[in-house]
């Protein structure tokens, strides 16, 4: 019998392409995911060294976290901006790489296109220039961010040195409550084990709760593995995995397909095998969460309040001052009472069909709060098609939300979805660091749902008492 | 890539903890396509104010932390974005290292690319620098790659762990995409037993 291994084993055993005796495994890579901002320095490294790229057909860019989310055709107004999206356009014209750029009726969130173009498939290994790539986990594929120069290094080796991370076991006992959302389930993890908690572990997620959540569900708590530090996050792929990837665009056509099913149901962890570190958490526990802080673990339930200060010991204490003096809040705040300027939907983190549709069935026949500015954007140009021709446009515009094109928009601001000084945000996306969304802009995390209800009502009010219409 | 064999340098402390990388590089800034450029935009919402004023209160403009190359901070320093333009910015400002508890994993890693180098003491070892950087004037450190050693002028002495690998290829400078490529035959051999998916393939029409 050999040994039992977990799904992150199995991933990594079978992509070791060597193991020098002085030197990190080298780790081949399987699929590669190229955007605008990570990348053009290392195409310019590449040019520099005479090199080229070595596997142009496990490369795919698009165009997301500086594009404009006004109607397609809008000339991009920030010179520099332009600059980046056209050297990718040079960039992957020069070396061969498909980009699926602003004009494409598949552009959208590299981290949603991936999966819904099948190019994510169990078993592989991903990288991006992105933290985010933990996405791709939910597949039952080790996936991880990487920064520029290992973009380099995969450009023209299809490979990476990576050190073997840890691994961490997430179980999650029993099953979620109505209201409660995989994004509930990503802040409450990581409010119990903080921002480092899982710093050079690979997370797999498991238990009741996990298999119960639909793809994009498990899309969204990957995604926010990186949040919690973890290198990647993972579930395992079963029934809900292989329906989700059939039939997509790049996924295993018909006489590939049983070969293909046949090798993904050995990737599940073997009943047994040991991981570095296991985590209870109890989805009875779980709630709507609000983070109210400076970072995606400063969080409390929607029917919560925002810390005392008494309670809390030396080494947090100063972070937990900063983070209230510049999200201007006084300790001992109800969360319902906060109350907010802007709402955005979207992000690689919660931009997806189910999200979208979520955020409607709450918004349907009711009216965006006369002091709120709510917009939605789509992940990508599938999901926002898709999303018109069941009318959920309708629903949000006719709700007083803004619908917009597709791309990273206002989870990072770096096209001119922006807030002002001052401005506080209901966000779906997944930081509320300092700054993040615009320069003094006040930023608290939520689910689709709860950032629905919050556009209405004008502050924060728990979705499970909602009047559905 | 620059050796980092033994660096003495002053010392600056920022005495916060989960320094994330929005915070090191704001956003506005990472549109250049270039690798250099970045340090006047270090901390660019601590450093300035709404408008462009200079906060002179934040410690890298305080006169007595001019010119510092060895920066102290509190743990999980560069959290979040993998944004390796966070590392070129403080290299470009003149940081040739960070002294934290603990960092987060990609930063560390990008940190490695370019020769900048990253030192996990303890929470009390840092603490200790930290008090020392404020009260004694013009303080400076020396960090020993070759001995693994963090060590001031008085009497702080404290060694740090580093994979084997990593400060090897720091030491002398190593590319890391040609260590890569001395696997050639093997990476080929793994290629020729693991083809693209034919889907992938029909990428390329």
């Amino acid at each position: 019998m050999s040994a039992k291994r977990t799904l992150f084993e199995k991933i990594w055993d079978a992509h070791v392409v060597a193991e020098p005796a002085d030197r990190s495994p080298i780790l081949y890579i399987d699929l590669h995911l190229v955007h605008e901002v990570t990348s053009p320095q290392a195409f310019e490294g590449l040019r520099v060294a005479g090199r080229n790229v070595r596997q142009p057909l496990r490369t795919v860019a698009t165009v997301d976290h500086n594009v404009p989310t006004e109607p397609r055709g809008t000339p991009i107004t920030d010179a520099i901006a332009a600059r980046q999206i056209d050297a990718l356009q040079k960039n992957c014209k020069e070396f061969g790489i498909r980009l699926f750029d602003m004009d494409s009726p598949e552009q959208g969130i590299v981290h949603v296109i991936g999966p819904e173009l099948g190019l994510t498939q169990p078993g592989m290994t991903i990288v991006c220039g992105d933290s985010h790539t933990s996405t791709h986990g939910a597949f039952g594929a080790l996936a991880f961010g990487i920064g520029t120069s290992e973009v380099e290094h995969v450009l023209a080796t299809q490979c990476l040195a990576q050190q073997k991370p840890k691994t961490m076991k997430i179980d999650v006992r029993g099953r979620l409550a109505e209201g409660v959302a995989a994004k509930d389930l990503a802040l409450g993890i990581i409010g119990q084990i903080g921002t480092d908690g899982a710093a050079g572990h690979v997370i797999e997620y498991a238990g009741e709760a996990v298999r119960a959540l639909s793809m994009e569900g498990r899309m969204t708590l990957c995604n926010m593995s990186i949040e919690a530090g973890a290198r990647a996050g993972t579930v395992a792929p079963d029934a809900t995995t292989f329906a989700y990837v059939k039939g997509k665009r790049f996924a295993p056509s018909e006489n590939q397909w049983e070969q293909a099913l046949e090798s993904w149901q050995t990737l599940p962890t073997d009943e047994g095998a040991s991981f570095d570190r296991v985590v209870q958490i109890d989805a009875a526990q779980m709630s709507p969460f609000v983070t109210w802080g400076t970072n995606p673990g400063m969080v409390a339930p929607v029917t919560g309040r925002v810390p005392e200060l008494g309670s809390v010991q030396n080494g947090d204490r100063r972070a937990i001052e900063l983070a209230l003096q510049y999200m201007a809040l006084e300790p001992g705040k109800r969360i319902q009472d906060i109350g907010i300027d802007r709402v955005f939907i979207g992000s690689c983190t919660n931009s997806r069909l189910e999200d979208l549709r979520a955020a409607a069935r709450v918004a349907k026949g009711h009216h965006v709060n006369p002091k709120v500015r709510a917009m939605v954007v789509p992940g990508s140009q599938s999901v926002k098609r898709a999303a018109e021709q069941e009318g959920l446009h309708r629903i949000f515009l006719d709700a007083g939300f803004e619908w917009r094109e597709s791309g990273c928009s206002m989870c990072l601001g770096m096209n001119p979805d922006i807030l002002q000084p001052g401005e506080r945000c209901a966000s779906t996306s997944n930081r509320n660091f300092e700054g993040r969304q615009g320069r003094g802009g006040r930023t608290h995390l939520v689910s689709p749902m709860m950032a629905a209800a919050a556009a209405i009502t004008g502050h924060f009010t728990d979705i499970r008492n909602w009047k559905f219409q | 890539m620059k050796p980092f064999g033994v660096h003495r340098g002053r010392v600056a402390p920022l005495d916060r903890v989960n320094v994330d990388t929005d915070q090191i590089i704001p956003k506005q800034f990472l549109k250049r396509i270039e690798r250099t450029g970045f340090g006047e935009f270090l901390f660019y919402d601590w450093r300035y104010a709404q408008g462009g004023k200079k906060n002179e209160a934040f410690v890298l403009h305080e006169p007595r932390y001019k010119g510092a190359s060895v920066l102290l901070a509190g743990k999980n320093f560069g959290c979040g974005s993998s944004r390796e333009h966070a590392v070129w910015a403080l290299s470009d400002y003149g940081f040739r290292a960070v002294i934290a508890p603990s960092f987060a994993d990609i930063f560390a890693n990008n940190s490695t690319k370019n020769g900048f180098l990253t030192v996990c003491l303890s929470e009390n070892d840092v603490a200790e620098l930290m008090r020392r950087s404020r009260e004694i004037d013009d303080y400076h450190l020396t960090i020993d790659l070759e001995k693994c050693q963090v060590r001031d002028d008085k009497s702080f002495v404290a060694n740090f762990q580093i994979d084997e690998f990593v400060r090897h290829c720091l030491l002398h400078g190593l590319d890391d995409i040609e260590l890569t490529l001395q696997h050639e035959a093997e990476i080929t051999a793994y290629e020729a037993k693991h083809p693209p998916l034919r889907t992938l393939q029909e990428l390329a029409r």
